[in-house]
């Protein structure tokens, strides 16, 4: 049966309809043209897909659309704001946290959370805050470094010049 | 990619909808909390009902309560259960066996009531449709025979919750309600030792609160085996709860998990401790007992062999904690991360 | 290039990361397109059978469906390697392991079309499963092929190099070593997609996740008996390779067809458990060496006997299996050799390539018996090895040109920075530290498909805006292509990375690159790329010395300027250079290719193995060893890699750390392992856990700290200087986790991978008094061919078998083999 859901997706208002057993990676995905998300496999085994619910990392593969209702999604398209990448996106791109690319919209999802949650994380909760995303590429390192940067670029004013 | 089968979505606002709503047809309704094990086994086709009650909407199975008792509402996530005070100055074992559910992400939507009625696991059975049609299907579902033991007269998923062991030894009790009432059962009672019929739980009943006792001086560890350092499931667990009175016991719990198809208490490892100083050689003894009762089948990760063997070690690890040994070491070794030392004035 | 680089060797943002940041690089399962629909595979429940019947009418009648398809319109086989195009895009007669495809349905979507494929009744006789394989030695009936050496053995070969048997009888000691390592996956995040489509003009498009559109490319044509010239692949940005996405596929040449049949856009995207089921992973392999060494250490002889269990298909089985003999002689001295490999077919998913390619198992077990010879010997590992590394620009006994060999420093390196001297055999029981090297290709010396052509072409486009554009067929699959082909232009031309677009991996636009398999990427394309912009160069040069009346050889190219070099402010920019050259030549347009010199070795089979220039590795790996319950933890590892130039030094990085992550997955976790029901209740042989969770990839907590250096000294072969990251860095690290181990806890686990259970049993085993030991306790008797006898150079060889039978003679299925190891025939 397709049900009429409103939420809303990176600040901007949602309004759609979608069947019952849709999960919300589906929808944003497949409605919404909303592809940052990824999928590695559809069973919450690998991270790739997490998105932010109402602030919280969740994992959109096991999220059924119909329980988005009235909630607020943040995906990866979401990340950069008023024309300028957030800091985790701009050190990812420096250091070299993403590689194929794949699993980083996930991780960028996550850290992004942690941040919110704790400005300054040790490494050890860093890992311990993306344990639930895997990567073949990288070896985690580079995204650990990243994330510190990232931490520490957000308390500085950034600059006016954006990188491209 | 993996899709849901259909079914029709209902979300009750009180527990007394859901309940009825359940009662409609309990054969084929089931319940859906965090969805975090129920959703990939229908992706799978292990189950696939027609109507799912939705509980997310539920405010009171959030709810947690701390009084005489401490009671945790059935749908209060893993996240908000592990960041809970409480639980981790007076319940430490119930802190590192949530903690170690899964993954961040996982524990942010997966709900305790979800992780205690757990569907018991295997190798055979946690599988695509098309990968159990490869095998002729198994006893646990649309075939008659047990691969993991083929003259089994019964089916022998595995138990792979990592609370249930952890508040079995705390003696925790669960409730249960229906449109016929309510009722308290002990939540040893909940498990019965059968990989298909693992739960008592009748099909128009919902797992409601989980009651936990005053803590009253009992001190809590829970050690959980597995390959990494998340995502996967125990493949042998050891949860331990004791009353110290300075080096001796004066009551304890053994509770051990992943080595059957339901939480198995080891009471012959409690009485070799109850009423004795907890000495290393007794220790040593009471985790050989526990041991013992260990049946792990091939139907996990690593062997069986050895991980009837890794018993022994989580049951001293455990029993180590609690007399306020430094186990960090060893902690990092099989957790990958430090946890909780249970705290000495609890 | 005297001059320092601007570009090259300095840390930089890749070129495509601001794209994977955002979310917006388009990989193949984000393409939608109006009208699209979705294909599902219906794949056998069968390891072994004959296809009696096939029904579709209730899957054809299913509203929503728009087309079954079934093998009998798929009757033209393909498969990578011209001798084994063995596979069906369908099957047609039988299946030969479960999950081979069996039918295809399209639908309006995914879930329609997997519904109607569940109402497809496939016939099936059975036939006897080959699990193993023993079980394929033992039986030659029923043939799981009906091509292939004899019964149901792929290809065996034997090669030798001097009179190894006088040399290891000779020797003052022998050493004869059984070791297993398992099969394993690639395990990428992203799962294998593909978008087909007849594009407005009637031509196919087909987009892919594919690590070598070319490959695919030639694929297509044949199997869909259709002009190479009119079909486009299209390459997406790949969300992971590691050489699972190297073959043509099934899947892929369905989508295909049903776009052509349907005239509307068709995707298809494999689930997780498909993924496993496509596999061409790393083979497992069974492997024996016999080495002779001389008091101090030197080899004498080595005689190495490997056995694969290939799988159901052929893939690249035959490249691998010859793969597993081809290194050994790069490393280290070994004057002379002989090596006999055997590839069996059984029914499981096909085995493959997967990053090292046949190469690091047969590592292990060299490396691990060289710690046994160390230990005999009375010599530290570090210091016998640095006895015997093979010399540089030398030929090895079986004709392998090495070129620069930065194996000595690479060892010295991380003995130093590990404190190796302080820690091996001092650390107390229970910790560990173990060496281990490695080397690998920097690209295959020569190609699959036998021809005089290129390896690489790039091809330039200047113009007036003076943006440059560099086409490619080389694919992207993470490993930062993209990023090394802009370098290089960028830094030839003098101007700003961001100044340069790269287009990769399309079929029609660009020309043609072999693909990213064999890590050739860098040292091919590179090299294209860098004689394509020097002779976009040297026109604009031309131009503006004209202009200017400045000799050409005092132009410096930098800084997006082309000036004087004694007077830098008299230039133009580079936009007034192109405006100048264009006005002065006409459109700017300029092309480089690449081919690897010519390979020494004129025996078959001595196809594989030659490069243009080989990289090196060392590692140190310390590993914690619980004696009481054998859990092993790995905190720290020390690596060394002779890269010859780091392009961009924060993704030669990224490749070290990732192969060093994906080594431990192997040494640790990783197998892609098989149930075989009782045999008397079933001929069931399924993967025993292809899904993310039971198949153990480290996770973020289970990293240990990673030290890297890198040894930099150019070599000639390549762009800048450099030679290989992405392959070499994985494959010393298995056979350093089982040298830690030893060291650590005194055990031998000469089995890959390397697992609590397993060193538990060699202490128990040591404790008893029995050999402290968990490894395979033979190597079977196999009936190997004679062996192609080739006098190693110093011998008074010349590359060629002295008892290969003359050319008039050779059947055409051994020119086919000879088109495999690149022997003209």
């Amino acid at each position: 049966m397709k049900v009429r859901l409103a939420f809303t997706v990176n600040d901007e208002p949602v309004e759609l309809l979608a069947d019952d057993y849709k999960t919300l990676l589906e929808v944003l995905r497949e409605d919404l043209g909303l592809t940052g998300t990824k999928h590695g496999c559809e069973l919450g085994e690998c991270g790739a897909c997490a998105v932010l619910v109402d602030g919280q990392p969740l994992l959109s593969c096991l999220v059924l659309a119909v329980e988005s209702e009235g909630r607020r999604i943040e995906t990866v398209e979401g990340l950069a704001a008023g024309g300028r990448l957030h800091p985790l996106q701009e050190c990812f791109a420096d250091l070299g946290a993403a590689q194929c690319g794949y699993c980083t919209p996930g991780i960028l999802m996550t850290a992004k959370a942690l941040l919110d949650r704790e400005p300054h994380p040790s490494r050890e909760r860093i890992a311990e805050a993306l344990s639930g995303n895997l990567c073949r590429c990288t070896g985690y390192l580079q995204i650990f470094e990243a994330v510190e940067a990232a931490a520490e670029r957000a308390e500085t004013v950034p600059s006016a010049e954006e990188t491209a | 990619m993996m899709r849901l089968p259909a079914f029709r979505y209902r979300a009750p606002r009180t527990i007394a909808d859901a309940a009825a709503w359940l009662a409609e047809n309990p054969a084929d309704t089931m319940l859906l909390a965090g969805g975090t094990d129920l959703l990939p086994n229908m992706k799978r086709r292990q189950q696939t009902p027609a109507t799912l009650i939705g509980l997310r909407g539920i405010r009171e199975l959030a709810e947690i309560a701390s009084g005489e008792t401490f009671d945790i509402g059935a749908g209060v996530t893993l996240s908000t259960l592990v960041s809970h005070p409480h639980v981790r100055q007076r319940y430490p074992g119930l802190y590192q066996a949530a903690a170690q559910v899964a993954t961040p992400h996982l524990r942010n939507m997966g709900t305790i009531g979800g992780n205690l009625c757990l569907d018991t696991r295997c190798t055979y059975y946690d599988q695509t449709y098309q990968w159990r049609k490869a095998i002729d299907f198994c006893m646990k579902k649309d075939g008659d025979t047990c691969w993991v033991a083929t003259s089994s007269p019964r089916c022998l998923a595995v138990s792979s919750t990592d609370t249930a062991p952890m508040l079995q030894a705390l003696a925790a009790s669960v409730t249960l309600q229906s449109s016929r009432g309510a009722r308290v059962v002990p939540l040893a009672d909940l498990y019965a030792n059968d990989g298909m019929h693992y739960l008592t739980r009748q099909p128009d009943e919902i797992l409601t609160k989980v009651t936990l006792p005053a803590i009253d001086g009992w001190r809590s560890a829970y050690w959980k085996l597995r390959r990494r350092g998340s995502f996967d499931f125990p493949v042998a667990a050891a949860a331990v709860a004791a009353k110290l009175d300075g080096p001796d016991v004066i009551d304890v719990r053994i509770v051990l998990g992943a080595v059957a198809s339901r939480p198995v208490a080891s009471d012959q490892a409690a009485a070799i401790l109850r009423g004795n100083r907890l000495t290393d050689e007794l220790i040593g003894a009471a985790s050989a007992a526990a041991a013992d009762v260990a049946k792990p089948m091939d139907n996990t990760d690593f062997e069986l062999v050895w991980r009837k063997s890794m018993v022994r070690t989580l049951v001293a690890s455990a029993l180590h904690e609690i007399r306020g040994d430094d186990v960090r070491a060893r902690r990092r070794q099989i957790a990958r991360q430090e946890l909780l030392l249970i705290s000495r004035s609890a | 290039m005297s001059r320092p680089t601007r570009v090259v060797g300095r840390p930089r943002r890749r070129v495509d990361a601001r794209a994977k940041v955002t979310g917006q690089t388009r990989f193949a399962d984000d393409i939608m397109l109006p009208r699209m629909l979705h294909c599902v595979l219906l794949r056998s429940t069968q390891p072994h059978a004959r296809i009696l019947g096939i029904d579709t009418t209730r899957a054809a009648a299913v509203d929503g469906v728009h087309l079954v398809l079934t093998g009998d319109v798929f009757p033209i086989p393909y498969g990578i390697l011209p001798v084994s195009h063995d596979e069906h895009a369908l099957c047609r007669d039988k299946v030969r392991f479960v999950g081979d495809p069996v039918a295809a349905v399209i639908a309006r979507d995914e879930a329609t079309a997997e519904r109607a494929a569940q109402t497809i009744d496939v016939t099936y006789e059975p036939l006897r499963t080959f699990a193993s394989p023993a079980d394929s030695l033992a039986y030659p009936e029923p043939r799981i092929h009906e091509y292939g050496d004899h019964g149901n053995v792929h290809k065996a070969v034997a090669l030798q190099f001097g009179d190894v048997d006088a040399a290891i009888d000779g020797a003052d000691h022998v050493f004869d070593d059984v070791f297993f390592f398992e099969g394993n996956t690639h395990l990428p995040i992203e799962q294998h997609a593909a978008v087909a489509l007849k594009d407005p003009d009637g031509k196919l498009v087909v987009y892919s996740s594919t690590q070598t559109p070319h490959y695919l490319h030639r694929a297509l044509a044949k199997a869909l008996a259709m002009p190479a010239a009119h079909i486009r692949v299209i390459a997406t940005p790949n969300g992971g390779g590691f050489g699972g996405k190297s073959d043509p596929f099934n899947h892929e040449i369905v989508v295909a067809k049903a776009a052509l049949l349907l005239d509307r856009p068709v995707k298809v995207c494999l689930t997780r458990e498909e993924v496993f089921l496509c596999h061409r992973g790393r083979h497992p392999v069974l492997m024996r060496l016999r080495t002779g060494v001389t008091r101090d250490g030197r080899i004498t002889g080595l005689d190495l006997q490997t056995l694969l269990d290939g799988g159901a298909y052929g893939s690249y089985g035959v490249a691998s299996t010859f793969y597993t003999g081809a290194l050994q002689t790069v490393t280290y001295d070994i004057p002379r050799y002989r090596f006999r490999g055997c590839r069996v077919f059984t029914n499981k998913p096909p085995c493959g390539p997967k990053r090292g390619h046949g190469t690091p198992q047969s590592r292990f077990g060299q490396e691990v018996q060289l710690d046994k010879i160390a230990e005999r010997l009375e010599v530290d590992p570090a210091e016998l090895r640095l006895r015997i590394v093979a010399p540089p620009d030398s030929l090895t006994a079986n004709y392998m040109r090495v070129r620069t060999i930065g194996l000595a420093e690479c060892i010295q390196r991380v003995v130093e920075r590990s404190q190796w001297k302080d820690k091996f055999r001092k650390l107390p029981l229970g910790r560990g530290v173990g060496l281990a090297c490695s080397s690998y290709l920097s690209g295959a010396g020569l190609p699959i498909n036998w021809n005089d052509l290129p390896h690489s072409g790039v091809q330039l486009k200047l113009d007036r805006s003076g943006g440059v554009t560099v086409f490619c067929g080389a694919t992207e699959i993470g490993q930062g292509s993209d990023d090394v082909l802009v370098a290089a232009v960028s830094e030839v031309l003098g101007v700003d990375p961001f100044d340069v677009r790269a287009v990769t991996g399309d079929t029609d636009l660009t020309p043609v690159d072999l693909g990213s398999y064999s890590s050739r990427v860098t040292m091919m394309m590179g090299n294209a790329a860098i004689q394509a912009a020097e002779r976009a160069r040297e026109i604009l040069a031309s131009a503006v010395s004209a202009r200017l009346e400045v000799a050409k050889d005092r132009l410096v190219f930098a800084d997006r300027r082309v000036f004087d070099s004694e007077r830098p402010d008299r230039g133009v920019t580079f936009q007034e250079a192109v405006c100048i050259a264009e006005a002065a030549v006409g459109t700017i347009g300029t092309t480089g290719s690449y081919t690897p010199p010519k390979s020494a070795a004129h025996y078959k089979g001595g196809g594989v193995g030659p490069t243009p220039t080989y990289s090196y590795t060392a590692a140190v790996v310390e590993a914690e060893v619980d004696p009481e319950t054998g859990w092993i933890t790995v905190p720290r590892v020390w690596i060394a890699h002779d890269i010859g130039r780091a392009i961009n030094p924060t993704l030669v990085r990224g490749q070290v750390e990732g192969s060093v992550y994906m080594g431990l997955g192997e040494a640790l976790m990783e197998e892609q392992a098989f149930r075989r029901l009782p045999p008397r209740l079933s001929n069931a042989l399924v993967h025993k856990f292809p899904s993310m969770l039971e198949y153990k990839s480290p996770t973020s907590l289970d990293m240990p700290e990673i030290f890297t250096d890198l040894i930099e000294h150019p070599d000639p072969e390549g762009p800048f200087g450099g030679k290989e990251v992405g392959q070499g860095p994985l494959l010393p690290i298995m056979p350093a986790v089982a040298n830690a181990v030893y060291d650590a806890v005194g055990v031998r686990v000469d089995q890959i991978p390397v697992t609590p259970e397993k060193i538990l049993r060699a202490l128990k085993a040591k404790a008893a008094g029995k050999p402290p030991r968990c490894g395979p306790a033979a190597f079977p008797e196999i009936a190997w061919p004679e062996a192609l006898l080739v006098a190693p150079p110093w011998e008074g060889g010349d590359g060629r078998a002295s008892n290969e039978p003359p050319k008039g003679s050779r059947r055409k299925a051994d020119a086919g083999v000879e088109a495999t190891a690149g022997v003209r025939p």
